[in-house]
């Protein structure tokens, strides 16, 4: 049987099943985040003396990193744009991009994180840091996890396949993107 | 009416048929890396199976430790404390994990949606095998880490730091963390295949049928698997915490270090209640679909039955704190989690009567799955009824931790993950392997099952109403719960424990032999009006070779007036 059965082309809600899947998914990872940062949050209001910890955090390294994901998510627009009007080779181009603006990302945070080590912010120098490092490595997972789907999902577009999966790249992008904005208030700028 | 989406390349479907598979699968494509949802149904089933002899093991060795403290408990060997937390621990997480939720959700979902909503298999095969390929090597880990050098995880399944944190105190450092690891291996096999079935429910089902002409257990599984999706977040992101405290060093929930154990328990049990829910509407699903079948009888009130268990659903997530009424919590706190936690009971309490008026005025046949069904209402009444008493918080602060509390949950555990797996593997049994199970054989593992088990479980609420504390290994170290009474009690329900296991045996024989060896089963033995049943027994690749079904009416129109037959099937044109 062909690994896309007729079940994966019917769409009694009107959405395509791809699209359908994706947004379940970003539900459940929201959950995930939620419970990570309400965590977090509250921690962090029970203990004033974090402040005192999350003061040597790299707001500018902090505040790049935003604007590097933003603006790559505003090239998975453009990629979702492209393969809207069925132009593959282009769609490719605007992911690669993005896969790209997750590499600067993870590259400032590689420069980021280990300044803050050499400087004895470890995981587990205290609670902040133990939150800080978990929460933004998680996100950094799913950083990672996002540039290699895009990987994939670029190849095919770059031969005008599949090109509907760049919209679900897009999705989940943003939603990466989404709680990045989260993240940044909370444990760069909130001191 | 639904229109198949266009693919990318933008030529639709032009035809409901399909062939591009040519070659016949080697045994490997075939039996192992199937992407077919019936097969990966199979492949849960068994592991779940497999995995239930081995929590029923566990059980033996620590109930024989129970009755008669010291022995040598033959197959296992004397039980010492540290093996005895680690049997529980193990006990109850798989019983949860790695029966209930597979059985259950897994294979009865995998086999029953695709055929029940007229499709021809889920919307992602691939998918779907990696679910399967991920819960197996979670069930890997969890029984490896019985043979790890100090052995399995005894910190219980709720498995609170600082215990569970700390390799000093849990004194099981590689254990500890291979628990942790399977256990968020098993979340993610479930949230993956949630994915598949909810998309699939929700997009793939047969033209013509609208969302209350879908099978209840359809719709109880996607309201499970969204459940499980929205509640097991916090959990996931405590587990990644807990697995830190333990390996690397942070101190989440260590107070030495500012962190909180408290704050695990809220993680735990926001998951954990919600969790309760997951493996119960599934179960309750099972027997909405037994009931009309053997009564002749449509289904009482679908509708409100849908919103009930909707209802119970957003409920759930409001009443976690009643497992820690005595941890700590502010009283007032308490109070609000007891209102909600006693009004939780009344959809449920609904639902079941409501299958009670399914019943009424039906022509009752009492086969094997119908036996199962009307058990799984008269056992899982009691289970929801203790859990007033200890939903009360003031009643609470006596019964936490007894066996009271653990005779209430096995009260409702069991008629989930057994009684309601009992219900439908003997219902769909026929469909799934092409044969009939032996009918007497069935009616006597029946009787030896739920007389046993009531054996088992109503000395326990006694001793817990007694004052005998939960996890503790042996007794006589205390004389107030050491009288002769007491240990009496303890006996018989081991004695009966012995006795339900040895009628599984008559189950396994009869699961297995009939594959082989059962009469050849028809399409539609039951004579049930659900999509299932008109396809082969069982169905082929693809379900329906000749073109997938269309749906004219309801799931349940048993006993229309004015027609021949007692049963009118959903996708008959007239």
């Amino acid at each position: 049987m062909s690994f896309r059965p007729i079940a994966t082309t019917r769409a009694a809600t009107g959405a395509p099943t791809g699209r359908l899947a994706v947004w379940w998914l970003i539900a459940s990872e929201i959950v995930i985040f939620g419970g990570l940062l309400a965590s977090y949050l509250m921690h962090r209001l029970g203990h004033e003396e974090w402040a005192n910890y999350a003061i040597h955090t790299n707001t500018m390294a902090g505040a790049f990193n935003t604007f590097v994901l933003l603006t790559s998510s505003l090239s998975a627009v453009l990629a979702h744009n492209a393969a809207e009007m069925g132009d593959g080779p282009k769609a490719a181009k605007y992911l690669v991009a993005t896969i790209c603006g997750g590499g600067v990302f993870l590259v400032i945070k590689t420069f980021e994180w280990s300044n803050e080590i050499i400087h004895g912010y470890t995981i587990t120098a205290n609670s902040f840091w133990s939150f800080y490092y978990t929460a933004a490595g998680i996100h950094g997972c799913h950083v990672i996890a996002g540039m290699i789907i895009m990987g994939f999902v670029a190849v095919d577009a770059n031969r005008n396949k599949e090109l509907h999966r760049v919209e679900l790249c897009g999705i989940y992008w943003h939603f990466v993107d989404l709680v990045w904005i989260f993240l940044f208030p909370l444990l760069y700028i909130a001191k | 009416m639904s229109h198949p989406a266009t693919d990318a390349e933008g030529h639709g479907h032009g035809h409901e048929g399909h062939d591009d598979h040519h070659h016949d699968p080697s045994f490997w494509e075939h039996y192992i890396f199937s992407t077919d949802h019936k097969m990966i149904a199979k492949q849960y089933l068994l592991t779940g199976m497999a995995m239930a002899v081995i929590g029923g093991f566990l059980v033996y060795c620590f109930r024989m430790q129970l009755a008669f403290p010291g022995m040598h408990v033959p197959f296992y060997g004397v039980v010492s404390p540290m093996e005895y937390n680690a049997l529980v621990t193990n006990h109850g997480t798989i019983m949860i994990f790695w029966v209930a939720m597979p059985v259950l959700i897994a294979a009865f979902g995998n086999f029953c949606i695709p055929l029940m909503i007229g499709c021809d298999d889920m919307v992602f095969p691939r998918l779907n095998r990696l679910s399967y390929q991920v819960f197996l090597l979670s069930a890997i880990v969890i029984v490896a880490s019985f043979f790890v050098p100090n052995g399995g995880f005894g910190g219980a399944w709720t498995a609170y730091p600082p215990l569970s944190g700390n390799a000093e105190y849990s004194l099981t450092p590689l254990g500890g963390s291979m628990w942790v690891l399977a256990v968020a291996l098993e979340f993610a096999a479930f949230l993956i295949g949630g994915i598949n079935f909810v998309t699939t429910a929700m997009n793939s089902r047969a033209p013509g049928m609208k969302w209350h002409d879908v099978p209840m257990i359809v719709w109880m599984i996607c309201i499970a698997s969204i459940l499980f999706m929205a509640s097991v977040g916090p959990l996931i992101a405590g587990a990644i915490m807990l697995l830190f405290d333990q390996q690397l060093g942070t101190g989440f929930f260590d107070p030495r270090v500012g962190g909180d154990p408290i704050l695990w328990q809220h993680l735990f049990w926001f998951f954990g209640h919600p969790e309760v829910y997951v493996v119960l509407l599934p179960a309750t699903g099972m027997v909405a679909e037994v009931m009309p079948v053997f009564a002749r009888k449509k289904l009482f009130a679908y509708k409100t039955i849908l919103y009930t268990a909707v209802g119970t659903g957003v409920l759930s997530f409001f009443v976690w704190a009643h497992h820690q009424f005595i941890s700590g919590i502010d009283p007032r706190m308490a109070n609000v989690f007891t209102v909600t936690t006693v009004l939780i009971s009344i959809p449920i309490a609904e639902m079941m009567f409501l299958y009670i008026a399914t019943l009424y005025g039906g022509s009752i046949r009492l086969t094997t799955p119908m036996l199962w069904g009307l058990a799984f209402v008269a056992e899982f009444l009691i289970g929801g009824v203790t859990g007033i008493y200890l939903g009360a918080s003031g009643a609470d602060i006596y019964f936490h931790d007894t066996y009271f509390v653990l005779a209430h949950f096995h009260y409702t555990f069991f008629p989930i993950a057994f009684i309601g797996t009992f219900t439908g593997l003997t219902y769909w049994y026929p469909k799934m392997f092409g044969r009939m199970m032996n009918p007497t054989l069935g009616k006597i593992h029946f009787w030896g099952t739920i007389i046993p088990y009531n054996c088992i479980f109503i000395p326990l609420f006694v001793l817990g109403a007694a004052g005998q504390h939960r996890r503790i290994y042996n007794y006589n170290h205390f004389p107030e719960l050491s009288t002769p009474d007491m240990q009496a009690l303890r006996i018989v329900a081991t004695v009966s424990l012995l006795v339900l296991i040895a009628f599984q045996f008559l189950f396994l024989w009869n699961f297995f032999y009939s594959m082989w060896f059962g009469k050849k089963a028809p399409k539609n033995p039951w004579r049930a009006t659900t999509l299932e049943w008109t396809t082969e027994s069982p169905p082929p690749h693809g379900n329906w070779p000749d073109g997938l079904p269309t749906v004219y009416r309801g799931a349940y129109e048993y006993g229309v007036p004015g027609r021949d037959e007692d049963y009118w099937p959903q996708n008959e044109p007239n």
